[in-house]
């Protein structure tokens, strides 16, 4: 596992790894969206965490569709699933490694963006706290959207279609976590709940994306 | 010959694409031993390969191995092309757990390639990365997708080479070919398990 998670680590931030894209499109989306609502800073602090945790999200999705596309287009799936490695594995180091060049540095990029979004100074510790236990949720689910539309060409819109309804939950807790927090109420809750979602679907989805891969490998 | 076989098939039937296109096929394959598989296009030598590997599920009977006896190579050689000869080579090897690329490195003359990027490797030199990335899976039954295509003569030299070799140390090789590699091996021709038109018909897929 650790091998594979290295070489995938190394993979994405050679040349058209895409490592950064992400991040790139994370960070056109937040300094865009205060051009279009204009400076009154009362309504981007308003919809600062929502802002946020959306740009994020669509971030995530950009990704998503290469975490096993290349695998599969360059035949090195059909050797990783006779490899030792069991596919359960597999998907869920696919997923770290997603996480890890996408989720991880949006977490640590998140607050220099909410300052240009405004965001209320009692929020930052929320939002990266939620942002660090709701992106692997992100990954994950994402890794299992991939394994289903694996084997199809133009995957990436039906990736996008079916992946984007399960992400409702995590972007609804944690934008309301940090939206708690610019108004002074406890994001307790909202924050063991996105922690449940991401624990939940770490201990689901490998396995459900393994079945999706030995269906599309078939 | 009694030892043990390494791979034994019993009455296996594969489909593809829901068809079946092989079935009853029931052999042995012991240590030592290459069987090449011959046939024309579309006689299901990929779908058996596959089904050894346990890509698929067989249809019917059953294959009898230790799944993580098998090392399988496909027409695509599973190379990242940002990655150099060497990199590639020692992830498959830390994958299955074996230590050292020197020995694969030096049996398909890749030693002077090494530290080029795979990408900028011509298709015969992909190749020979992609078998050479056999030798470091350690496993002792090969079971080989028409491995010389693209391959020069000597090329081909090296890898007839190679598969004796790996004979010699107690593995077996299966391959589908359409060349005659020179090797000391039984040939099947696996048109003989084409299955009669009843037989097709009678299995449903939905059943599975």
């Amino acid at each position: 596992m650790i091998r594979l998670l290295a070489r995938d680590l190394r993979l994405a931030v050679r040349a058209g790894g895409g490592f950064g894209l992400a991040l790139a499109f994370f960070l056109i989306v937040c300094v865009l969206i205060p051009f279009g609502v204009g400076p009154s800073s009362g309504i981007l602090g308003q919809i600062a965490p929502g802002v946020l945790w959306v740009g994020a999200l669509l971030a995530c999705l950009l990704s998503l569709d290469r975490i096993f596309a290349t695998d599969h287009e360059d035949g090195s799936l059909e050797l990783l699933a006779t490899a030792p490695l069991p596919l359960e594995a597999l998907t869920l180091t696919k997923a770290a490694a997603h996480w890890l060049t996408t989720g991880l540095p949006l977490t640590l990029a998140a607050p220099i963006l909410a300052l240009l979004l405004n965001l209320p100074m009692p929020a930052y510790g929320t939002l990266i706290l939620s942002l660090a236990l709701g992106t692997p949720a992100l990954s994950m689910i994402g890794a299992f959207g991939a394994a289903l539309t694996v084997g199809l060409k133009r995957g990436g819109l039906l990736l996008s279609l079916l992946v984007l309804p399960l992400y409702i939950p995590t972007l609804i807790f944690g934008a309301d976590a940090v939206r708690r927090a610019a108004e002074g109420q406890g994001a307790t809750t909202p924050l063991m709940l996105l922690a449940l979602i991401t624990l939940g679907s770490l201990a689901i989805l490998p396995f459900a994306g393994a079945a999706a891969l030995r269906m599309n490998l078939r | 010959m009694n030892q043990s076989p390494l791979l034994s098939l019993d009455t296996l039937a594969c489909s593809r694409g829901g068809l079946i296109v092989l079935a009853g096929v029931s052999l042995n394959i012991g240590p030592g031993q290459a069987l090449i598989l011959r046939g024309p296009n579309g006689s299901g030598k990929t779908t058996l390969l596959r089904t050894i590997a346990g890509l698929q599920p067989p249809a019917q009977g059953r294959v009898a191995t230790n799944p993580d006896a098998i090392a399988y190579s496909a027409h695509a050689d599973g190379i990242k092309g940002t990655l150099s000869v060497a990199e590639n080579l020692t992830f498959w090897a830390g994958l299955f757990g074996t230590s050292s690329i020197d020995a694969a490195l030096a049996a398909f003359e890749l030693n002077d390639l090494k530290d080029r990027r795979a990408g900028a490797l011509s298709a015969g030199q992909k190749r020979r990365l992609g078998l050479a990335r056999l030798l470091v899976t350690g496993r002792p039954v090969w079971a080989l997708d028409e491995p010389t295509v693209s391959l020069d003569q000597s090329a081909v030299q090296m890898f007839a080479t190679a598969v004796g070799a790996h004979l010699k140390q107690g593995g077996a090789a299966l391959i589908a070919t359409h060349i005659d590699l020179g090797l000391d091996a039984e040939t099947l021709d696996v048109t003989r398990f084409k299955p009669d038109r009843a037989q097709t018909e009678a299995f449903d897929e939905a059943f599975l």
